[in-house]
């Protein structure tokens, strides 16, 4: 599928088929208990947490979380967080760094929830606080682009020691229908904005701003749930295996170097 | 036939001598549509005498008027490089060899360090005229090097926002420029060094979902259009109109967003009194 172009690929990830977190949760982990709430104000189902077992060792898995049907869609509000679920994600990682459990976090949105009720509860602060909070987390944290990764609501559960992308999963400042409506201003160059914005998983790791891309099963993802969830399970255990090696000092000072890197500039 | 003929041409004035030079001097106020003397604007640190509107100020000025005279301004010559050839309707790179001469800055942001009523003080201030103030590689560098500094001088930091958010033109390169700050100011916070975070009109996106949130205290210029998503996205998402005055600083501060609404006059006085409440 080489000759996919990016708005293709844009499609593939959001492709209705494909798996989504508590897809993923079945077959990476096992005994999985979600806990809820932010203890804050309410527990968003647009983002899911809690705790399972991988390869024998207790791990924290956080992911955004798209619905199948419409009324699941409805009920996980497309996979949009409002605060509330960044600053549940926020306690319950703070929970797995009490506890010394690894975190996983998986990433799958078209971007934090826009909307009036989100701006009134703070937005803008939870995605800010997470990003702050999570470089200084005192555990390996892994983050793997499995579909959407759209922009600051992606990246609030994104601040990791590693960052993969799937195959055919994207990572984007903004999206390519509204990047196209802003700079073309219309809606008919989404495919254009989407080849400019070079969020292709390619792109990324050529801009040293992802670590591995992930081969997806043949034709993509939503093809074979278990097969692709067996083949990132593997990986996750093994860059796992590397991260638990690290001593903790060293982890976090290279996680803020990982970041502190990023970006392309002259002087 | 006329009665009587002129004999000489009438005294004409000549076009210089017919136009009363009164363009420029004054202006409707966007506030309260009142004329107003263009010198009274300057002379009030661009905030309108009669109704108070904040009109924008450069990353220039706003360093003026903050730092104490004799401050240095840091990584001047850092410009941004284009790094993924982007071209919308206009290429980016043709943007960025027009704006520096139209604009009369190198970028975004302005990064300085020198007192705040003696409290020695490294501060950044965006500029809003330079691509909607949007945050690009470059800006996230600056004000991560800001951040680094303040920590290496045992220094307060004072970030000004004016900003559309992450730059489109460099992708995810933008977007990683938000964790890049965010993970800086992990580190000031661990170290005891004040930070105090100014949103002015308009600070939206990238930025206010990273730094512009994340200070010691948040103060905002009264007015203040701030928020994650902009006005017209979520009117969009939400199909209908918003309601008066929502995401503005007065809406954020009722919210619980911010510490204070302050008036650009007194913010120097009010920085310089918070800085004497939390390090002497």
């Amino acid at each position: 599928m080489e000759h996919l172009s990016a708005y293709e690929k844009v499609q593939l990830a959001r492709h209705p088929q494909r798996p989504y977190f508590l897809d993923y949760v079945q077959h990476v982990c096992t005994d999985f208990v979600e806990v809820h709430g932010d203890r804050k104000f309410a527990d968003d189902p647009a983002i899911v947490c809690g705790f399972g077992f991988l390869d024998g060792r207790a791990v924290c898995l956080v992911g955004h979380q798209k619905g199948r049907d419409t009324k699941q869609k409805l009920y996980r509000n497309f996979g949009m967080p409002k605060p509330e679920g960044y600053r549940k994600s926020y306690r319950v990682m703070k929970l797995a760094e009490k506890f010394r459990i690894p975190i996983l976090t998986f990433i799958d949105t078209p971007g934090a929830y826009p909307g009036i009720d989100a701006e009134e509860r703070g937005q803008a602060e939870a995605i800010a606080f997470n990003l702050r909070e999570m470089s200084q987390m005192r555990v390996p944290i892994i983050a793997t682009v499995t579909g959407e990764g759209g922009s600051g609501g992606a990246l609030a559960i994104g601040v990791a020691d590693r960052v993969n992308m799937l195959e055919y999963s994207i990572y984007s400042v903004i999206a390519p229908e509204s990047c196209s409506a802003i700079l073309w201003r219309d809606q008919l160059h989404a495919a254009d904005a989407a080849e400019a914005l070079k969020l292709t998983p390619e792109d990324l790791k050529k801009l040293n701003l992802i670590d591995e891309i992930f081969p997806e099963p043949e034709g993509g993802a939503q093809n074979d749930h278990a097969g692709m969830a067996r083949s990132l399970r593997a990986a996750l255990i093994r860059q796992l295996g590397e991260l638990s090696k690290v001593p903790l000092d060293q982890l976090i000072e290279g996680r803020y170097s990982k970041f502190r890197a990023m970006g392309a500039f002259g002087e | 036939m006329t009665w009587f003929n002129r004999e000489k041409r009438p005294l004409e004035a000549t076009d210089e001598e017919r136009h009363v030079v009164t363009e420029g001097l004054w202006i409707k106020c966007i506030g309260c549509k009142e004329a107003l003397w263009k010198k009274d604007l300057e002379g009030n640190c661009q905030v309108c005498p009669k109704c108070g509107y904040h009109y924008k100020i450069t990353a220039h000025e706003r360093l003026n008027l903050l730092l104490d005279a004799g401050w240095q301004e840091h990584d001047a010559g850092m410009h941004a490089t284009d790094p993924l050839e982007f071209t919308a309707t206009k290429s980016y790179k043709v943007s960025l060899e027009q704006l520096p001469k139209k604009v009369g800055v190198n970028e975004a942001v302005i990064t300085g360090q020198g007192k705040l009523d003696g409290y020695p003080i490294v501060c950044s201030a965006m500029e809003y005229n330079f691509i909607g103030g949007s945050m690009g590689s470059v800006v996230g560098e600056k004000i991560t090097r800001a951040i680094e500094r303040a920590l290496d001088t045992r220094s307060a930091f004072v970030a000004v926002s004016c900003s559309g958010g992450a730059r489109m033109q460099e992708g995810a390169l933008s977007l990683m420029q938000m964790a890049k700050i965010s993970a800086a100011l992990a580190k000031l916070d661990k170290s005891n060094l004040p930070y105090i975070s100014v949103l002015t009109d308009p600070t939206t996106g990238g930025v206010t979902a990273s730094f512009a949130m994340l200070g010691d205290l948040n103060l905002a210029e009264p007015g203040a259009l701030i928020g994650f998503a902009g006005p017209r996205v979520i009117e969009q998402t939400i199909r209908q109109k918003l309601p008066e005055g929502f995401q503005r600083s007065e809406f954020l501060l009722q919210h619980g967003m911010i510490d204070a609404i302050v008036e650009r006059k007194e913010l120097k006085p009010f920085i310089s009194k918070s800085l004497k409440f939390f390090v002497g």
